[in-house]
């Protein structure tokens, strides 16, 4: 059935896999994040009421995420290129899947500071905080909990997103499920490489939730 | 600083808020001066503007009109960061008590502290001090939501004070609590302020809690004070219908007035709680018409008040009164104006 060659194949695609999603992961919140903050922050409700920024920030952010994965994978070829040499592989993937996930990481991050209460923003401003302390002070360790499950939903996300990018030579499990499973119908290798990414995605669910669980202290 | 010079001085103060759909003048050319020292009350009922009067104060809220002055600083002439640091010298609690509920006690109480840049050690130091005064040193590493109500808000009220603020604003500070619980929160700024000196602003829509600890108090109605002045003299005589309907708690007990005098008596604590009433009704074989009381008993002694209605004849009138003075009851009788 499997011999040692396919499941080193698969192995390599795991770790490919892996590299991909945790690396576009953590740039797509690098750039989601402030994206996320600044977007509360600059909201007409929020604590520096600025609604040009927000405005114009959150129209880019739905310009993108109204794009389809599959499309704006495509688009952004000329774009990867000049950024990582090559269109191929899962480093160029990289570039795509931080482009479509850091606009949605943004939302993610908003609703999740959102749901701060209101009134200990203001305890906090009565005690004399300002923009920037109230943010790493008080907004993210309150919605620390929250966040964190919105990084295992962010990171499911991307997941599905490399998958798919194995249709332009992602590489990682989606191009070899794309490869093996899709144009040359041999399914038992189709077969394990989905049980393998829903084993991943469960596993990043499930350790997300927990984490996230345990690190809140509200109840 | 004078020493007559208010710590803080309102003139003029006007918010309106603009909606969608609306303007609301939350605030109507509001005069206000408040003492070092002073426990002031602002009472008023749920929509009358008392939050965003006390938001006005430490400039949460920026009037539309009118300045704030705090401790000699007229707060509109501040750039961002002096106002922040001022803050820093006026503590506020609140009804949902507000506390970050992802840090202990400890370091909740430590906030204010590294917000005004006080060393680790020092800090940590001065809240476990605090924790002390409060009661809940056992409480220290326990996060807010393993917290009763009046635990929560002893917590507010050490991080509060934890950088000695010159003011503690309280907004709706009790009403989230039992009775109980309100009681012994109100003890406790009462002895914050009597400690440290600290000028207390108690917002609330509960007569009990002014009558309780208040020196002065202020009527708010649609945004406007209607009415201020010492406790003791407009629980005596409020002149205001607002203050009327805050006192008798309804209206109509005016309307019942007959010819007979209508006389308040105050318990201040001066008199033994006794059933006194009913002692004075057996003693001249009279009848006394009870329309209103509020009493309580606090360590034996009687507070609170009572309206009552003494018979026609002037003679056991007076007799009565003399019984209450030799009980070293305060009374007065109630004018009746239209
Ligand atoms: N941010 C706001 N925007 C619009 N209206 C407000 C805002 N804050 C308060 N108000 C209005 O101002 C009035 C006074 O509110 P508030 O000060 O909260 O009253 P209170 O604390 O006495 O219940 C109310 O009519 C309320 O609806
Ligand atoms: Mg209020």
């Amino acid at each position: 059935m499997l011999d040692a060659q396919t499941l080193s194949m698969i192995g390599k695609g795991i770790i490919e896999t892996l590299y991909m999603v945790i690396v576009s992961t953590a740039c797509a919140y690098a750039i989601g994040l402030p994206i996320g903050l600044i977007l509360v922050i600059t909201d007409k409700n929020g604590i520096r009421p600025c609604p040009i920024i927000s405005k114009v920030l959150g129209f880019i952010v739905n310009l993108l995420r109204s794009v389809p994965f599959v499309i704006l994978m495509i688009s952004v070829t000329p774009l990867t290129r000049k950024i990582v040499g090559t269109t191929l592989g899962t480093s160029a993937t990289i570039v795509p899947l931080v482009i479509a996930s850091a606009p949605y990481i943004a939302r993610l991050v908003e609703s999740s500071i959102k749901e701060v209460d209101a009134g200990i923003i203001e305890a906090a401003r009565a005690m004399g905080t300002g923009t920037f302390r109230l943010i790493y002070k008080v907004l993210l360790p309150e919605a620390k909990p929250s966040l964190m499950v919105g990084g295992a939903i962010a990171i499911t996300t991307i997941l599905g997103y490399s998958a798919m990018s194995g249709f332009i030579g992602g590489g990682g499990l989606g191009d070899i499920a794309v490869r093996y499973g899709y144009y040359r119908s041999e399914s038992d290798i189709l077969i394990v490489t989905v049980a393998v990414l829903i084993i991943i995605v469960q596993g990043f669910q499930e350790l997300g939730m927990r984490l996230a669980k345990r690190s809140d202290k509200r109840s | 600083m004078d020493i007559n010079e208010p710590i803080i001085s309102l003139r003029g103060v006007t918010k309106v808020f603009n909606t969608k759909e609306s303007e609301v003048d939350a605030l109507i050319d509001i005069d206000l001066d408040i003492y070092q020292g002073e426990i002031y009350g602002i009472i008023g009922q749920s929509g009358a503007g008392k939050s965003t009067l006390v938001r006005c104060i430490n400039f949460l809220e920026r009037p539309t009109k009118g300045s704030v002055i705090f401790d000699g600083q007229n707060l509109g002439n501040l750039s961002l960061k002096e106002l922040l640091k001022v803050r820093q010298s006026i503590g506020m609690i609140f009804q949902q008590f507000n506390l970050l509920m992802q840090r202990t006690v400890l370091r909740n109480i430590c906030y204010p502290l590294e917000i005004a840049g006080v060393p680790k050690k020092e800090a940590k130091q001065r809240a476990v001090e605090l924790l002390e005064m409060v009661g809940l040193t056992d409480k220290i590493n326990a996060y807010p939501s393993q917290l009763s109500g009046g635990q929560k808000q002893r917590v507010a009220i050490a991080r509060a004070i934890a950088t000695k603020p010159k003011v503690l604003l309280c907004d709706e500070a009790t009403s989230a609590l039992d009775p109980m619980t309100t009681r012994s929160i109100l003890e406790l700024l009462k002895d914050i302020n009597q400690r440290f000196g600290i000028t207390i602003v108690i917002i609330t829509h509960e007569m009990d809690v002014i009558e309780t600890i208040c020196d002065k108090v202020a009527i708010l109605e649609n945004g406007r004070i209607v009415e201020r002045g010492k406790v003791e003299d407009v629980f005596v005589n409020p002149k205001s219908n607002a203050g009327k309907r805050l006192v008798f708690k309804s209206d109509e007990q005016f309307s019942e007035f007959g010819s007979e005098k209508v006389y308040r008596i105050v318990f201040n604590g001066q008199s033994a709680f006794e059933p006194i009433i009913s002692n004075m009704v057996a003693k001249f074989k009279a009848p006394v018409n009870i329309l209103f009381a509020n009493t309580k008993n606090i360590g034996g002694k009687a507070f609170g008040q009572m309206l009552i209605q003494l018979p026609e004849d002037r003679i056991i009138t007076m007799q009565m009164l003399g019984y209450l003075e030799e009980r070293a009851v305060r009374y007065e009788e109630v004018t009746q104006d239209a």
